[in-house]
């Protein structure tokens, strides 16, 4: 069974939802996130997801976008996302860590080049936003033989007959993204949200997290209420931005909405 | 070299995913898909439809002016002393570049899914333009995306695309170019897909992008080759046309990919030379990857970051080029070389001193080759040049090149 399975059947048992932060690899500084993925464990998170910075990140809006020059800047390459993560599985050995992205860093460094590094740094599921199953044939079977999950995006303008095609090419879990935009965008509406997730139940057993405009207390908690999941970014992120001048401070302060959110959802 | 069944092959692409062999395909966010598959359907509906042809016929005929001449360049050709060059004239085209035909197409795609917004990336203007162009005819709500380095160097296309009551958007992120509108454009489309359609400007892009582009933009080629006919009664031995994504290319090559004694010269932009790096050269100095929405070759680093790209002219100024473009390349049937852009330039000048005919910057590329190729030729030869657009749109870059304030 695989990290992310074990998370979600032990949260079950509890009662609890998964948090799920993401940020991205590297931003503002080499040295910051390593510390930060561990305080963000410490505050709460159950999952942590990495973002992978790529030059043209077409699917985030501008508080994503930023964190990928951020991270560029001083040249955070897929190799050190997964020198990341095997730093943090030194220490940590159950907290699942799925890496999010953009194809072409995982196409160039090759599909069983990074199979096989991303197995060895204990990387648990891998999100390519902008590979649909359709394109994935040869990226799944190489996933799957090393143990990785991979993990496809559902949409607003998902229709039922697709939903089943993603959800069976997925695993792990499947990631809802809540509203029609970029990352960071729009708000979004929790009663259309619980109506297409229980259009997606119905055609898989995968738990579901949903991402896109989770951004206090309030909306974390009203969506751990009908979700498996509450994904959290730009918010993150946004705050990251703040402190890039005082990069140290940036674990507890990024923790310290976390430990927030985990309390609201735990109501 | 590619046997006669590889190109009947070649002719019938994509297969039914938007694949050309190794390339295309459709590497979107699951928020697009159903938009494409939506555009799918409608565009394979439309396409078969005879009224929608007789209406695409006859806005060409009598909204762009087609057919666009194809044009005999007597005085340069004895000036080089080899090949005869003739210039298929879609600089003639309403709008002044063979865009239109494009956006005629998908405008229509758009009236017909009753759309009331369209949005475009653009980055010497021409698409921009001739975006804007369809949506005031056809009173549709426009918002084009450009990169803001492009802004600056096109201030007359910007002008033009706000008085056709387009609004223009500089787009900051990134390297401020090409790629970086159509990122944006990309996620207004993500944002606004209930209402919106993305009329991409180029053959390339997610399914069927790529081979709606092409389809439009053919008639390029299928005139080109009867016109050459009828001028001269043979084929063709090369044609030349300049490829940054590639659209006036495909349109003018498709056509013929069959006649496999016609060679397919595609002329990407060298920008300051290949050795420098400073280039937009994907074909000839790039790897396959995967950039929006397509897999094909790619200006990106060793760790799959996409690189700045760099080229006078803003319409090639592009790391990626069509998916068809990289298929052909890789089963022989296309060459691609590159011309810098002193050479471009030069030959910007030349055309304009010696035929009278200001050539885009763009297609400058395409005339440079010509140049180069002709005197290697024998007389009796013939070489087809797209001259994909007017030179009027490049009058500052050249004048700011000669520091010249216009």
């Amino acid at each position: 069974m695989s990290r992310i399975t074990e998370c979600f059947d032990k949260l079950k048992s509890q009662g609890r939802k998964a948090l799920i932060p993401y940020v991205t690899a590297g931003d503002p500084g080499p040295k910051v996130t390593l510390p930060l993925m561990h305080a963000m464990v410490e505050s709460g998170a159950d999952i942590l997801e990495l973002g992978i910075p790529f030059s043209d990140p077409m699917a985030d809006g501008p508080v994503i976008q930023l964190a990928c020059e951020r991270a560029l800047l001083h040249g955070t390459r897929l190799v050190d996302v997964l020198d990341i993560v095997a730093q943090f599985r030194e220490t940590d050995k159950t907290t699942p860590v799925v890496l999010m992205g953009y194809l072409n860093p995982i196409e160039v460094m090759g599909y069983a080049v990074f199979a096989e590094k991303a197995s060895a740094a204990g990387v648990d599921g891998v999100l390519t936003v902008d590979l649909p199953p359709e394109e994935a044939v040869e990226f799944n079977q190489l996933m799957k033989a090393a143990n990785i999950d991979v993990i496809y995006l559902l949409a607003p303008t998902t229709e039922e007959e697709r939903v089943k095609q993603v959800c069976a090419a997925g695993s792990g879990y499947v990631y809802y993204v809540s509203v029609k935009g970029v990352t960071g965008s729009a708000s979004l509406n929790v009663a259309e949200v619980a109506e297409k997730l229980e259009m997606i139940r119905r055609h898989t057993d995968l738990p579901v997290g949903v991402g896109f405009g989770i951004r206090d207390d309030e909306s974390a908690r009203a969506v751990s209420e009908v979700a498996d999941g509450v994904i959290v970014g730009s918010v993150l992120v946004n705050k990251i931005a703040e402190l890039s001048g005082n990069q140290e401070q940036i674990p507890e302060a990024v923790a310290a909405i976390t430990a927030s959110m985990r309390q609201a959802m735990d109501k | 070299m590619p046997t006669k069944e590889d190109l009947a092959i070649a002719k019938q692409m994509p297969d039914a995913g938007g694949h050309f062999g190794d390339f295309g395909g459709r590497y979107v966010s699951e928020t697009l898909m159903a938009a494409l598959q939506q555009l799918e359907q409608t565009y394979e509906k439309l396409w078969r439809d005879p009224q929608f042809q007789a209406e695409f016929d006859y806005d060409l005929a009598h909204y762009v002016g087609r057919p666009s001449p194809l044009y005999h360049a007597e005085r340069l050709s004895a000036e080089l002393g080899g090949a005869q060059i003739y210039l298929k004239r879609e600089d003639l085209n309403h709008t002044g570049a063979h865009k239109v035909n494009n956006t005629i197409g998908q405008a229509l795609l758009a009236k017909h899914t009753g759309k009331p917004r369209v949005i475009a990336e653009t980055g010497a203007g021409q698409h921009g333009v001739a975006t804007a162009t369809v949506a005031a005819r056809l009173g549709l709500e426009c918002q084009v995306y450009m990169g803001i380095e492009d802004v600056r160097r096109q201030a007359l296309n910007v002008y033009r695309m706000k008085l056709l009551g387009a609004e223009v958007i500089a787009v900051e992120s990134g390297t401020r170019t090409l790629k970086d509108a159509m990122n944006e454009a990309m996620r207004d489309w993500v944002t606004n897909v209930d209402n919106t359609f993305y009329i991409i400007g180029t053959a390339a892009g997610p399914h069927p992008y790529p081979k709606l582009v092409r389809d439009f933009q053919a008639i390029i080629g299928r005139e080109a080759r009867q016109q050459c006919l009828a001028q001269t009664g043979k084929l063709p031995d090369a044609l030349i046309a300049c490829v940054g994504g590639g659209s006036n290319a495909i349109g003018l090559f498709h056509p013929f990919i069959e006649d496999a004694d016609v060679r397919m010269i595609g002329v990407e932009a060298g920008g300051y030379g290949i050795e420098t790096g400073q280039h937009a050269a994907p074909l000839s100095a790039g790897e396959p990857g995967v950039l929006h929405g397509n897999r094909t070759y790619l200006m990106s680093d060793d760790a799959g970051q996409i690189i700045g790209t760099h080229s006078v002219s803003a319409g090639l100024d592009y790391p990626g080029v069509g998916p068809e473009h990289s298929y052909l390349k890789d089963i022989g049937r296309a060459e691609y070389v590159a011309i810098n852009d002193d050479e471009a330039l030069d030959a910007f000048r030349r055309l304009t001193q010696v035929e009278g005919i200001m050539p885009a910057l763009e297609s400058s590329h395409a005339v440079a080759e010509a140049i180069k190729m002709a005197p290697t030729m024998d007389k009796d030869q013939i070489l087809l040049v797209n001259l994909s657009g007017r030179g009027d749109k490049d009058i500052h870059t050249v004048a700011e090149i000669d520091g010249i304030v216009v």
